[in-house]
Parts: C-alpha cells; sequence; structure tokens
C-alpha cells in the first residue's frame, strides 16, 4: 500500500492547484470596467488622473463638444487660489451631471455632481487653484457631453499653504 | 458637538434653493505642517442630499474643493416645512448627517 500514498498524494496537490487557480480566475470577473458616470460609486481612478484629457476619460468614457450653451462663473483674476468662487449653468434638456476640472491642478477633477430629474442644472461651489490655469465645466446631457472653459490668474496658489 | 454641516434651504414657488457649508480641514496631501511634515490627505469625497427618501444632489469630490466646503443648488418638487435631508463621507471613514427643514 506505501507504494500507492505517493502518486495519490501529488495528485490531489495538483488537483488543489488547479481549483485554486479558477478561483483567482472567477475573482477577477467583477472587476469589468464601469465609468463611474454611469453608476452611485465614488470615482476613485478619475480623481487620480492627473491631466484633463485622461480624467475626463476616466471618469466618462467619451470627449466634450464646448457649447454656448453653458455658463462658466468665475474670477478673472483670484487673488487666493485655495477659494475660488466658481459656477456654472446651463440652458441644455435633460442634464445628469456636472463636473469641474482645473487643468493645472496636480489632478484635474475638481468635482462631479450628480443632476437627478428635478434638480436645477445651476451648481455653485469654491475650488482650489495651484496656480493661473484654465478651467473648464463639462455637462453631461443627453447622454452627450458639453463644455466650456475659462482661464483664472491665480496671484497665490492654493497648493502650497 | 454642533453639527459639521450648516445648511439654508429656501422654498420659493416650484423652486428650493440649497446652501451648505461644511466644516472641513479638505487636506491635499501636498501640505506640510509647521514641522515640515506632510499632512495626509483628508478630504470629504461624497455629499448626498435627500428629499422623500429621492437623492436630490450627490456631489464626488476631490481634493481640489476649498477648506470648509460651500455649494449651492435648487431643486423642484419640494415645499416649505419638508425635511432635507444632508450627509457627507470621507476618506478616513468620517461622515455627518443632518436633517435640516424647508423654510
Amino acid at each position: 500500500m506505501t507504494t500507492t500514498t505517493g502518486p495519490l498524494a501529488t495528485r490531489r496537490l495538483i488537483l488543489q492547484g488547479a481549483a485554486s487557480v479558477a478561483l483567482i480566475g472567477l475573482g477577477n470577473l467583477p472587476f469589468a470596467p464601469a465609468h463611474a458616470a454611469a453608476n452611485d460609486k465614488y470615482p476613485e481612478e478619475a480623481f487620480k488622473q492627473k491631466s484633463e484629457a485622461d480624467a475626463i476619460k476616466a471618469l466618462y468614457g467619451k470627449t466634450a463638444e464646448p457649447s454656448d450653451k453653458i455658463k462658466l462663473d468665475a474670477p478673472e483674476i483670484a487673488e487666493n487660489g485655495g477659494v475660488v468662487p466658481i459656477s456654472v449653468t446651463t440652458t441644455l434638456d435633460k442634464v445628469t451631471s456636472i463636473s469641474f476640472f482645473v487643468a493645472e491642478n496636480p489632478s484635474a477633477l475638481a468635482a462631479s455632481y450628480k443632476i437627478p430629474d428635478g434638480t436645477v442644472p445651476s451648481v455653485a461651489n469654491r475650488l482650489k487653484m495651484a496656480k493661473t490655469t484654465n478651467v473648464t465645466a463639462i455637462v453631461e446631457a443627453d447622454g452627450k457631453l458639453y463644455s466650456a472653459t475659462k482661464e483664472v490668474k491665480v496671484t497665490v496658489g492654493g497648493c502650497g499653504g | 458637538m454642533a453639527s459639521s454641516i450648516r445648511v439654508r434651504a429656501t422654498a420659493n414657488g416650484d423652486i428650493t434653493e440649497v446652501q451648505v457649508l461644511i466644516q472641513h480641514p479638505m487636506d491635499t496631501g501636498f501640505v506640510k505642517d509647521a514641522k515640515g511634515e506632510l499632512i495626509p490627505a483628508h478630504f470629504i469625497q461624497e455629499l448626498k442630499f435627500e428629499h422623500n427618501g429621492n437623492d436630490v444632489f450627490v456631489a464626488d469630490w476631490g481634493t481640489a474643493v476649498s477648506k470648509d466646503p460651500y455649494v449651492k443648488f435648487s431643486f423642484k418638487g419640494a415645499k416649505k416645512g419638508d425635511d432635507l435631508k444632508v450627509s457627507w463621507t470621507d476618506n478616513k471613514g468620517g461622515s455627518d448627517t443632518t436633517t435640516a427643514k424647508i423654510s
């Protein structure tokens, strides 16, 4: 009998190995790419992107076209980059989200707002800016992306303390 | 402890205007303290407004939102006396909730 235990044990080990490989394979499945704008999860990846284009891509998965139906209100000159009032309103229909991007910041995406049915597509907030930069508002309306951009001159940056 | 959230919600006809001011450091993780050590990032990630159990406004924030954040928006379908629930969570697991009466 001692002759059979050796091969049996090896076989069991191989089977166990195969099973764990299969489990790891299954474990990877739930991480299919999903875009943050489409679900309720915090868009961690989009906030990590450095450039504005990458951040827009990570958040929405598409590109925006400029629109004159978006009104972006920002000061021409901000004395304190730590607190810059920025607001946006739009006359576009079926708005589902509004996001703010500060191009020259360490990560471009600053804030993203979901606009459910019945909420007015207009947001005001205050953002930090590292230096003189373009600020872009992206409005998602009827599944398409529209943008408006304005330059803000910053005299004292908001990221150095 | 007093709530970190201050809300003003005013109904004007069908539209309710909401203004909120939250006390939060919103540390970016780039700033050094007096000893020259980096202050780790500490910021609000999600801010949510609910009326009658429905989300009326949801904000996802990064570190570029100013310290003691302020935000203003408007929504339809509420009337004076209704409750508006406001809640936030930050990247360190902190959170706060308050309920305001719409005036």
